[in-house]
């Protein structure tokens, strides 16, 4: 057997192992799969984490202040750049804090468009979850452009309805901007018939790959009592087995209305939150079924609901909706001018985080990206 | 199905394959445009930065901005920038004198577009418009952003027909009036008011 060399540097003292020496690496913030300029500071015993600072901050715009200086109107293209995957979402959670603060009806019709425009950001976020968690693991190129080839589909759909693909600023209080065109609907339902053959295809290249199975089966297990005492909300609650979602909860729109189910985890690891996001989607496409098929015509906004000038009364409101990644709130204060007095985010991503270096802890190294990457996170909403 | 193991990578691999012996054949999987040579056909309500709308030929006398100055108090980022026209003896004009909007602010959000009561500024869809300089050549002046209603009438049609149809009916209300109220002034008034 050969002895292991006494020093490692040429002349001088010689460098010894030590016991319980620690690394420091610092992740970011320009990794490609770190979603975005985020970064770590990763203290590492060997390969084994044992302390992880995060550092945000580097995409901070300074949405809230800007949001209150400007009118009620001028947030919403705002609201567009906080989750940039998801802008429709997010137009959603702001308009329906506005229209909590003001007592604003919204129309029938713009109803069920904000339940299917919603539902589609929900199956365009998850598509790009899966390609981007295939990204972390390390197998960039396939997945992602497969889910980036559905994710396009339902963008097409987007700038056809709101007339761009990602910034759509489509929602206004008591409704929607614009009525859907002419043969949209059915392009709709030809894209979210096809979903299913998607998922499918998904599902036989990856959640079978044994190489899959060993890079997230048992990584980061979060136990329910643990994900509800964080704050954790969406897809990632849910995979701990707590069943807690804002649709069922709250109702708001009119998802009362729609019989879907919530899938749920048991374990919390990074498959479950992989897999739910699986099942979710398929939820979604039920969701989008049932609402295509019950739109009724008519206006697409409340005509009491005013857009320029709009001043709500003197109060407050928090308005929420169940994003893709999470509890998405606006907490809003009026003081009955054309301005927010305050303008309060409350973003899923920020929230999810705070977990991270809880479930990274004695995980080895190559795990922290697939962990930082099953939370999903995006850090236009964590920075704002 | 059998599960020996490495079989999900195996049926993975069945799919990559499919994929790619599909990417030749199937039409839909041809995804790929040949830009410049291909152009994308843009949905109607595409939108990328807005420009000013003028009836007729002429651009000055033409425009419909009447330098209210709604669009530029909504911008959300303040992108846009009016200086009212006056006549000789300081009396404020109805057109703007000076007309800009920094485009490399602009957040492509259409509210001026909602806002406009005078359906004068609307979005246009060019999106070749890089320049080699981050100024002069994206602060687009009132000579670069007023483009004719035949222009507009071209990109957004059904959007256009709507509104000319709004413009034209307002119009006629509008002589419908000013003959009523002809008729009803007596004759000597209506020459000494002209």
């Amino acid at each position: 057997m050969m002895a292991a060399p006494a020093a490692f540097s040429p002349g001088g003292t010689p460098v010894l192992p030590e016991k319980n020496r620690t690394i420091d690496v610092s992740l970011g913030p320009q990794h490609p799969s770190t979603h975005g300029v985020f970064r770590m500071n990763v203290t590492l015993d060997g390969e084994t984490v044992v302390k992880l600072q995060p550092v945000f901050g580097y995409l901070h715009r300074n949405h809230e202040k800007i949001a209150e200086g400007n009118s009620w109107l001028a947030a919403m293209p705002y609201t567009d750049r906080l989750d940039y995957f998801c802008s429709l979402t997010n137009n959603w959670a702001y308009a329906l804090a506005v229209e909590k603060l003001a007592g604003i009806e919204v129309a029938e019709r713009a109803e069920y468009i904000r339940v299917i425009v919603g539902e589609l950001t929900r199956l365009q976020n998850h598509s790009a979850f899966l390609g981007f968690i295939l990204g972390d693991m390390g197998a960039w190129g396939t997945a992602l452009m497969y889910g980036f080839r559905e994710r396009e589909k339902i963008l097409d759909l987007f700038e056809s309805l709101t007339g761009a693909r990602m910034m759509c600023n489509y929602m206004r209080f008591g409704g929607c901007r614009c009525d859907l065109p002419p043969g949209w609907l059915g392009a709709a339902r030809k894209v979210v018939d096809g979903f299913p053959a998607f998922l499918d295809e998904m599902e036989a290249l990856l959640t079978g790959n044994e190489i899959l199975l060993a890079r997230l089966q048992g990584v980061a297990p979060l136990a329910p009592a643990r994900a509800i005492n964080s704050g954790m909300s969406g897809p990632g609650l849910r995979a701990s087995g707590v069943d807690y979602d804002i649709r069922k909860v709250d109702g708001y729109g009119i998802y009362s209305r729609f019989k879907f189910r919530v899938p749920r985890g048991r374990s919390g690891d990074c498959y479950d939150r992989f897999m739910l996001r699986v099942l979710e989607a398929r939820e979604s496409v039920e969701i989008l079924k049932q609402a295509m098929s019950g739109i009724p015509d008519g206006p697409i906004l409340n005509p009491k609901g005013r857009q320029r000038g709009f001043h709500p009364p003197a109060g407050e409101a928090y308005g929420r909706i169940e994003g893709p990644k999470g509890e998405l709130g606006f907490y809003l204060i009026s003081d009955g001018g054309t301005r927010p007095y305050r303008f309060r985010i409350r973003p899923p991503s920020l929230i999810n985080l705070t977990l991270l270096e809880e479930l990274c802890l004695g995980t080895k190294l190559a795990d922290v990206m697939v962990i930082l990457g099953s939370i999903d996170i995006v850090l236009g909403e964590v920075d704002r | 199905m059998s599960n020996f193991p490495g079989s999900g990578i195996v049926k993975g691999l069945a799919v990559t394959a499919r994929n790619f012996v599909g990417s030749y054949f199937e039409k839909d999987r041809l995804t790929t445009e040949q830009y410049p040579e291909e152009r994308p056909v843009l949905p109607e309500n595409s939108r990328s930065f807005p420009f000013l709308v003028y009836d007729g030929d002429d651009p000055e006398s033409g425009m419909r901005c009447v330098s209210c100055k709604i669009c530029e108090k909504e911008c959300p980022p303040q992108c846009i920038f009016i200086i009212q026209d006056r006549d000789a003896g300081g009396k404020a004009l109805k057109r703007p004198k000076v007309f800009d909007i920094d485009i490399s602010v602009c957040m492509s959000c259409q509210i001026c577009v909602e806002v406009c009561p005078f359906e004068s500024i609307r979005m246009d869809q060019d999106y070749e418009l890089s320049a080699f300089d981050r100024f002069a050549p994206l602060l687009l002046d009132k000579s670069r952003l007023l483009k004719p209603n035949s222009y507009y009438r071209r990109i957004h049609p059904t959007e256009a027909a709507e509104t000319d149809a709004r413009v034209e009916s307002e119009r006629k209300k509008k002589a419908a009036t000013a003959a009523a109220k002809e008729a009803a002034k007596p004759a000597p008034a209506t020459e000494g008011a002209s």
